[in-house]
């Protein structure tokens, strides 16, 4: 679903960033991605959304190789993907409700689809009671409930979390932890960047990428490979 | 497209003065053009008025014969490119200057003899009242023994020809001038609307809106703002017009598909300046 094949970054100015990294993340997969500030986690997250192409190597998502896709093709792709990050990103002027909507508006999706999806939505996230809020009358994790609702809102294959829980305070952290997993249960494929240590140690089964200065130093899914191989 | 159009309205009310200020930027330039229609083509109408009257002199020497003079006219007449041929006696001359010249009179009155030539007045048809035609006329009097001396207008037609020119070159420098201060200040007007969506823009791309799409109501914008100063061009000149037109000179009015072109103009205007500025400033969000 997910595939980095000896995938190398370097930034103009900043210099390497990644050094021939490979994985590869299954259809309804978990996996934690860690690693210390500027290991590249970020950069991994935004290969994949084709906001940044490598340097060389190939990204596989769902069927776009980052060799071949065309400009046109990648507002496609990011349908198939809901990206959520530290800082929320959500649009101050809008309620709740129209953040969430706005994602379905901007693809072209019909008027009268909009609304009972968005109520859906908001109801899983439990937010349903705050939709007509404005983002600066929600605590946190609220508002980070917000942005997973919008998130999911086309459906996606996959969510990719870059740091999602940074801002966020222990209960609201694991709030949305178990909303993480609640959507994984669905049958999606979660990817998270963290480098929150306790989150990791408090639910030790899933996949671990351990990242260092651009290069996978650990993947546990390759471990247990290994260990049946 | 309701989602351009509400993006259209809402970054008109966001900054409706800089709307203005491009609109009004466009306006100037297409007034500039505007005045130079509205010049071109009165100056137009002129010139086919004098055209109407270019004729071709003969001045007959005094010694003439009358026959002779009845035989070249009926021969010139029969000339394709002529229209009519008129002869001035002598004594015409001479009343045609008293009454021309009033203040001359005495003068005219006090001399022994007659000093002015008869003539032969010879008007052209309409296609051949070019300087070709003029001289290919002039040509054919000048072989005729009793002709002393022949003229025509053709220096004056092609000062008016230049005058012309020089009025197109003056616009294109002043109409490009505003041009170029029309675009950058749309790219402004580009810039600091995309900078002021620069959060929204990117969470459409996030969210996988087309390119297109995140362009539209730029490019609405412009298109509109070129309208609107399609429409300011059009009601400056309209208004130069009628000042013109009651203090200064009789002019007549452009016809009516100028003005749909002008303000077409100004559309397609706005809306490329647009499409270049939002395509450049898009790439650094
Ligand atoms: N847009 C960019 N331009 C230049 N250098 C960048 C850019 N983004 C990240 N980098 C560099 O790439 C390296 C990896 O960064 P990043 O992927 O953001 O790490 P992480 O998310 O793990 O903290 C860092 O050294 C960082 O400075
Ligand atoms: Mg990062």
């Amino acid at each position: 679903m997910i595939k980095l094949n000896n995938v190398s970054k370097v930034y103009p100015r900043s210099g390497p960033a990644l050094k021939d990294v490979s994985l590869h993340l299954e259809k309804g997969e978990f996996a934690f991605l860690t690693g210390h500030s500027g290991a590249g986690k970020s950069t991994i997250l935004r290969l994949i959304q084709m906001a940044e192409r490598p340097t060389s190597g190939e990204v596989l998502v769902s069927g776009y190789s980052s060799t071949r896709i065309k400009a046109r093709e990648i507002p496609l792709l990011r349908r198939k993907l809901g990206v959520i990050f530290q800082d929320f990103r959500l649009l101050r002027d809008r309620t709740v409700e129209e953040n969430v909507a706005f994602a379905l508006e901007v693809t072209g999706a019909k008027r009268s689809a909009i609304s009972p999806r968005v109520g859906r939505l908001l109801a899983h996230v439990g937010l349903a009671p705050k939709a007509r809020a404005l983002p600066d009358e929600l605590s946190g994790g609220e508002r980070q409930r917000v942005a997973v609702a919008r998130a999911l809102v086309n459906n996606p294959l996959v969510l990719l979390a870059d740091e999602p829980t940074g801002n966020l305070d222990e209960a609201a952290t694991y709030g949305i932890f178990e909303l993480f997993q609640e959507i994984n249960a669905m049958g999606m494929s979660v990817l998270m960047a963290t480098h929150d240590m306790s989150l990791l140690r408090a639910y030790p089964h899933y996949r671990v990428i351990e990242m260092a200065q651009g290069s996978v130093t650990n993947d546990s899914a390759a471990q247990l490979e290994e260990h049946r191989g | 497209m309701p989602h351009s159009l509400r993006e259209t309205i809402a970054a008109f009310r966001r900054a409706p003065l800089l709307v203005m200020l491009s609109a009004m930027a466009i306006g100037l330039s297409l007034f500039v053009a505007g005045l130079f229609g509205l010049t071109a083509h009165n100056l137009q109408r002129a010139l086919v008025r004098i055209e109407e009257r270019v004729e071709v002199v003969a001045y007959l020497k005094d010694s003439v014969a009358q026959s002779d003079v009845e035989a070249a006219r009926a021969r010139l007449r029969a000339l394709p490119e002529v229209a009519a041929v008129q002869y001035v006696s002598k004594d015409d001359a001479l009343a045609a200057a008293m009454r021309d010249l009033p203040d001359f009179q005495d003068v005219f009155r006090d001399l022994d003899s007659n000093p002015l030539p008869a003539s032969l007045e010879v008007r052209l048809r309409p296609g051949f009242r070019t300087s070709a035609g003029v001289e290919a006329v002039a040509q054919r009097l000048r072989a005729y023994a009793f002709v002393d001396d022949v003229r025509f207008g053709r220096e004056w037609v092609d000062k008016i020809v230049s005058i012309r020119r020089i009025i197109a070159a003056g616009v294109s420098i002043i109409g490009g001038a505003f041009a170029a201060v029309a675009a950058i200040v749309i790219a402004t007007a580009v810039r600091i609307a995309v900078s002021a969506r620069r959060e929204e823009i990117s969470i459409m791309r996030l969210v996988g809106a087309t390119a297109g799409f995140i362009q539209r109501p730029f490019l609405l914008e412009g298109l509109i703002t070129g309208l609107l100063g399609g429409g300011i061009a059009a009601g400056l000149t309209y208004a130069a017009y009628r000042i013109i037109d009651q203090s200064l000179y009789r002019l007549e009015w452009l016809p009516s598909w100028w003005m749909v072109a002008g303000i077409a103009v100004g559309a397609a205007f706005g809306f490329l300046s647009s499409a270049v500025a939002v395509r450049r400033h898009l790439r650094a969000v």
